[in-house]
């Protein structure tokens, strides 16, 4: 009899002891190549792809060290990438004051002048910068400011849509409930090309709206409806007896919602709202598809490249690292958001 | 003024506000058709298309309509969903059943897999499947045989395709029996669970299915394979990297739905006598699947607009052809987009009303 907890999870029984065999065979049959190809026989240093492979039969990393910048700015001018970093960093900065927990009205007012500072150091124009237009801005640069900028529209908006589709006015429920259930019931990229080819056919003749804008648009709406069902669920977490208890207290009914209802509604949707940053991180690719120039764009882009043609492994492999690695930040940050605002919660 | 005024004047508020924004919009779109010399027709669907679409499962000539077209690109739209709707079912349950089995090594490996699938996006698991692995297989000549049954090479995957027998009857019949079956279970006073016997005659009714079809096997005959379906390497790439990325989900949800049981359920089955098959088919999972249809529901859904992304890897799905070539073709904008929404609109709308009236029943027969 096996008394080790740790050999019995793995030994215990008949099984079990199957289980872990066939395990071992199958890491024994996979890991060794592939540590080969990412790292032990990788190539980190070479001019072209014909001396990569020369120099070793694993991953050619020296592609991506070439085109690095070109990933993470696009073809953002290259004396003014310092914006970028500035923006990010500032950005970065907001998301560890909100960290904290605590002050929500002035957390929204922190983001809100964070995201107006952003834009004006992308954009330009204005201040003695130099005007950047949208079409040089690319790589994971254009990932992080649709999230931003998508979650920053989504938030409000669900929240209203949220209370529209609970309100007791069938005139709004009804418009909420339609506004949501399109919204959802559509693929995002049939939206992203609704937003590409018919946008154009509904503003007036000869207006023309930036193609980044237009996504930004199209993403705000989409996880805008996300966001709501989301929220509506938080929503239904608060218990009666709190509204009921405010209104007791003498709060009309604009103070209920905004001062007792929505702050605990938010708190039981963390979870759910970090899920929906995470998906829409991830989802910013697919602005590849509509000739925007996101990390995905600028890797395919890249492969075209007659010295470094045909490295698409390379290539993908390293933007599923860096969403990878973003994703995981945006849920550990959500976990700290929980954890601190749970403290409050008995 | 009374809170009935106020509740009418904002509705009406809202009402004229949502009113405005699509009148400024029929406006322009009335301005901008007119100004192309177009007006809204739907009539272009019995045009001749003209283009040949590369893969189709059934009859297409470039003579036939546009409206022949969307459902020719349905037909491959609901094929890509199938395949990746069973595929990530059966990965997320080997990845579920693999968390669940106590087992540390297998435990930590589907957790580190589950982790970097769901983390990693969509469309690049697809393209990298499409460029970095279908692209640089081997040759014609070169494929690599599976099982000699089924060969993939840089051109696709041929597998065998059913041919004459009465394999079609027998499939359709077998679902019609397995359907009419899981609806009418109770009324016809059935005592053993559906879960139990239904899958077991799915199973079987495939097999004899298969079984009774002659099978056309794909062969190597000079420079190409004979005999077989050839499945290109976007419709592989996509269904690949659609399923595995769902399957984390779907893994996930399976586990929370066999997690959420109440373990005292479990202990009392068994403390009742029953046999540990018995505690698990007639106790645990009847009970999981109240939590499991809601998230299951869902991630199918998500499946089905995934489909879409075909349009990255130019796989015809109804977004490549109507929104791509048929636009294209007749820019007729509009009209496209508008079928195009409505088709995935009218899919997503009624899956999640039957699976919202199944659920209904599942959590009603529990109390």
């Amino acid at each position: 009899m096996i008394r080790h907890p740790f050999l019995r999870a793995l030994v215990g029984t008949r099984l079990n002891l199957a289980l872990t065999v066939v395990m071992l065979a199958l890491l024994a049959w996979v890991v060794p190549p592939l540590y080969g190809w990412l790292l032990g026989h990788a190539v980190w240093e070479a001019p072209n792809r014909a001396g990569c492979a020369a120099a070793g039969s694993g991953a050619c990393w020296a592609f991506i060290r070439a085109r690095f910048a070109l990933f993470f700015y696009g073809i953002y001018p290259e004396p003014e990438r310092w914006r970028v970093d500035l923006g990010f960093v500032l950005l970065l900065a907001a998301g560890l004051v909100a960290l904290r927990g605590r002050g929500g009205a002035k957390l929204v007012a922190l983001f809100a002048a964070v995201i107006a500072i952003d834009a004006v150091l992308l954009v330009g124009g204005v201040f003695g910068l130099p005007f950047v237009p949208t079409a040089q801005w690319g790589g994971l640069m254009l990932n992080v400011v649709i999230s931003a900028i998508a979650i920053a529209g989504a938030l409000p908006l669900g929240i209203a849509l949220a209370f529209g589709r609970r309100s007791t006015y069938p005139i709004i429920r009804l418009g909420s409930i339609a506004f949501i259930e399109f919204w959802r019931g559509v693929p995002l990229l049939t939206v992203l090309f609704m937003g590409l080819i018919l946008l154009p056919m509904f503003l007036p003749n000869g207006m023309t709206v930036d193609n980044l804008v237009r996504a930004l648009v199209v993403m705000t709406l989409f996880e805008g409806a996300y966001m709501a069902e989301t929220i509506r669920g938080g929503l239904q977490g608060v218990p009666p007896g709190q509204s009921e208890a405010a209104r007791a207290l003498g709060m009309h009914e604009g103070q209920v919602r905004m001062k007792v209802v929505l702050p605990q509604a938010l708190r039981l949707s963390i979870p759910g709202i970090i899920n929906i940053a995470v998906d829409l991180f991830k989802d910013t690719t697919l602005v590849s598809i509509v000739g925007l120039f996101d990390l995905m764009g600028v890797v395919t882009q890249s492969l075209k490249d007659t010295s470094w043609s045909g490295l698409a492994a390379e290539g993908y492999t390293f933007a599923a690292i860096v969403f990878f690695l973003s994703c995981l930040v945006i849920s550990l940050a959500g976990t700290v958001l929980e954890r601190r605002f749970a403290v409050a919660h008995r | 003024m009374t809170s009935r005024q106020k509740a009418w004047g904002l509705q009406a508020l809202a009402l004229i506000g949502a009113g405005a924004v699509l009148a400024f919009f029929a406006v322009n779109a009335v301005g901008n058709l007119a100004a192309r010399g177009m007006v809204l027709d739907y009539g272009f669907l019995w045009q001749r298309a003209g283009f040949d679409i590369p893969f189709h499962l059934v009859a297409w000539e470039p003579s036939f309509t546009y409206g022949h077209a969307l459902f020719v690109a349905g037909v491959n739209t609901a094929f890509a969903s199938v395949l990746c709707i069973a595929l990530a079912s059966a990965l997320g349950l080997v990845l579920a059943l693999m968390r669940l089995s106590g087992n540390l090594l297998a435990g930590g490996v589907a957790r580190v897999l589950v982790e970097v699938i769901r983390n990693t996006p969509q469309l690049t698991q697809v393209v990298f499947f499409y460029l970095a692995v279908l692209a640089v297989l081997p040759p014609m000549r070169q494929s690599l045989s599976m099982g000699g049954v089924a060969f993939l090479n840089v051109r696709g995957l041929y597998v065998p395709a059913p041919t004459d027998g009465p394999w079609d009857t027998i499939a359709l019949a077998t679902l019609g029996v397995v359907l009419v079956a899981a609806v009418l279970w109770r009324r016809l006073g059935m005592m053993v669970p559906r879960l139990f016997v239904l899958p077991a005659v799915l199973v079987a009714g495939l097999a004899l299915a298969g079984w009774t079809a002659g099978w056309d096997v794909p062969v190597l005959k000079g420079f190409n394979f004979v005999g077989g379906v050839r499945l290109p390497p976007e419709v592989v790439a996509l269904v690949l990297g659609i399923s595995i990325y769902t399957s984390a989900f779907i893994a996930e949800a399976l586990r929370a739905a066999i997690q959420g049981v109440h373990r005292g359920q479990g202990e009392a089955a068994r403390s009742l006598g029953l046999t540990g098959g018995q505690t698990m088919f007639l106790v645990v999972l009847p009970q999981a699947m109240r939590l499991l249809v809601p998230p299951l529901t869902s991630q199918y859904l998500n499946i089905i607009k995934s489909t879409t992304l075909g349009a990255a890897i130019a796989y015809p799905e109804i977004l490549q052809i109507f929104a791509r070539t048929v636009l294209n073709q007749s820019g007729r904008a509009i009209e496209v987009m508008t079928l195009v929404l409505g088709v995935f609109l009218a899919v997503n709308l009624l899956v999640s009303a039957l699976m919202n009236a199944w659920n209904r029943r599942l959590a009603l027969s529990g109390r």
